[in-house]
């Protein structure tokens, strides 16, 4: 470790405007009387998305006595959702998230996040939301939305909705060069949007892709699309080719927020990843009565890089992981 | 040599990919919120010179190349290899035509230059950003004439040919920009 080591890795001045972004995003909720909420950062219980690994704590009831372990929340997802069933009505939440092994040019394995929950809204009315906010933060025009499958159609010239797993696989190995033998139809979506459609967008500005596949509605509610086929009431918002939000028509149906858990822990085996405690708190909320509403969750160092015009998560947070 | 994992990629990494060493000039983490990570590296093949960008999943791996550079002097060409020398331990390397490539224009004796050594053998020769070498052949010089435009070709020590100004004469030592092969100033 170099003794130089000590310093932030983010400007002063870039802390005190990143400070200034997070007094707005409080305004804003204020002044839309929506309540300010925290969850725990550790949780007996982890996601359940295979994607998503969660760092281990050890909490033992005295020093060197026999711990168990619990889990640095990768969202508040669980927790605000019952506060929801529980009554709680519109709530956001800014805090920190964690998820192991993200580390690079846009991702920190703590990063700050910007959840909240609106009961009556749809993903339409909670994009509208999502926009005055990020509009109001970076001085954007209005914000393009298209479909999922109409941006496929525009950028790579294939259906998603449609196109058998060997049209994905060619695509693909036409302008990439990855050893991937996954016949799985979603790894090869993730990996022509993550490849070839968000670097396209970079030079777009900003854009609400919605609508995306029945299969990557991960706890969004499913609706039929405009010729009827199954999509996920989901949601997603990208500045420059950046993936900045992630919202849902949020799935209320306990029965399926049951089998969607089960679903994940069977997938993270067939993978080899870790089997995790899973939330069933969450689907006794759900049982209880989650309201009818819309959810998002935003990339608070992402707002500020792009506010900053800066591509590097280092420059927005004062001590990156390999800092602190 | 080592393995590295695809989360120990960075930049200057050397590996081998279908038997060349390979070197990492660009590596970005790539993860979307739903959906797996990973590690997109633009790659440079130190043998072919290609440049292209490679994907790899979170939990591949790949074979350190056994690939240093090292700072060496000049020593001589014999017409089929050039010959360099570690100052520090006198230890002589020939490097073919392929590892110095258009680098052997550049070349004078005792200059120092970066050679790449694959199991220690040089694969490929770096020259100094800049040299000095001397003008052997070009038209007469056009006297007074030295702030106006215009070029002509000279032919310099090693055989390089560049555009120099008007005014430059036989014997005048010239600073060259190896990496554009452009002409910078008198010496």
């Amino acid at each position: 470790m170099k003794a130089q080591d000590w310093r932030p890795s983010a400007s002063i001045e870039n802390l005190r405007r990143r400070a200034q972004i997070l007094a707005a995003i409080r305004r804003f909720f204020a002044e839309r009387y929506v309540l300010e909420v925290e969850t725990p950062a550790l949780s007996h219980c982890a996601v359940s998305d295979p994607f998503i690994d969660s760092i281990e704590a050890a909490y033992a009831p005295f020093p060197g006595g026999p711990s168990q372990p619990l889990y640095l929340q990768s969202s508040p997802e669980y927790a605000m959702k019952r506060l929801l069933a529980a009554g709680s009505g519109a709530i956001y939440q800014l805090g920190r998230a964690y998820r192991n092994g993200e580390s690079g040019g846009r991702h920190n394995p703590e990063f700050t996040m910007l959840e909240w929950y609106r009961p009556d809204f749809d993903d339409r009315a909670l994009m509208d939301e999502v926009e005055a906010l990020v509009c109001g933060v970076l001085s954007l025009p209005p914000i393009r939305r298209v479909t999922y499958r109409a941006l496929f159609q525009e950028q790579l010239g294939l259906d998603p909705l449609r196109a058998t797993l060997s049209d994905l696989k060619s695509r693909a190995r036409a302008s990439l060069d990855v050893a991937m033998e996954d016949d799985d139809r979603d790894s090869w979506l993730n990996l022509l949007m993550s490849h070839l459609i968000e670097p396209a967008l970079a030079g777009q500005g900003a854009v609400f892709v919605h609508e995306f596949p029945a299969s990557q509605a991960a706890l969004a509610r499913l609706r039929p699309g405009a010729d009827g086929t199954p999509v996920a009431a989901r949601f997603e918002l990208f500045i420059e080719g950046m993936e900045l939000a992630n919202g849902y028509h949020e799935l209320t149906d306990a029965a399926e927020q049951a089998r969607r858990l089960e679903a994940d822990q069977a997938g993270r085996a067939a993978l080899g990843l870790p089997q995790r405690p899973l939330e069933e708190r969450l689907v006794s909320a759900l049982q209880q009565g989650l309201p009818d509403c819309a959810g998002v969750a935003l990339g608070v160092d992402r707002l500020v890089m792009l506010a900053l015009q800066t591509r590097s998560i280092r420059d927005v947070i004062a001590f990156p992981y390999d800092l602190a | 040599m080592a393995n590295y994992s695809a989360n120990q990629f960075k930049n200057g990494l050397k590996i081998m990919l279908d038997g060349d060493p390979c070197t990492m000039t660009d590596v970005e983490f790539v993860k979307p919120g739903k959906g797996q990570a990973f590690t997109r590296v633009k790659m440079r093949n130190l043998i072919s010179g290609r440049t292209w960008e490679k994907t790899f999943k979170s939990n591949e791996s790949a074979e350190g190349a056994d690939v240093m550079d090292r700072d060496m002097e000049y020593l001589y060409s014999d017409g089929e290899m050039w010959h360099f020398m570690e100052p520090a331990t006198f230890e002589q390397f020939a490097a073919d035509k392929n590892a110095v490539g258009d680098a052997h224009q550049w070349l004078k004796e005792q200059d120092r230059s970066m050679i790449t050594l694959w199991n220690g053998n040089p694969i490929s020769v770096t020259p100094p950003n800049f040299v000095e070498l001397a003008v052997t052949e070009t038209d007469p010089g056009v006297k007074g004439d030295t702030a106006q435009g215009g070029s002509k070709p000279a032919t310099l020590s090693t055989g390089a040919v560049v555009r120099v100004p008007l005014f430059i004469e036989e014997g005048d030592i010239l600073k060259i920009d190896t990496r554009t092969g452009g002409y910078v100033s008198r010496a």
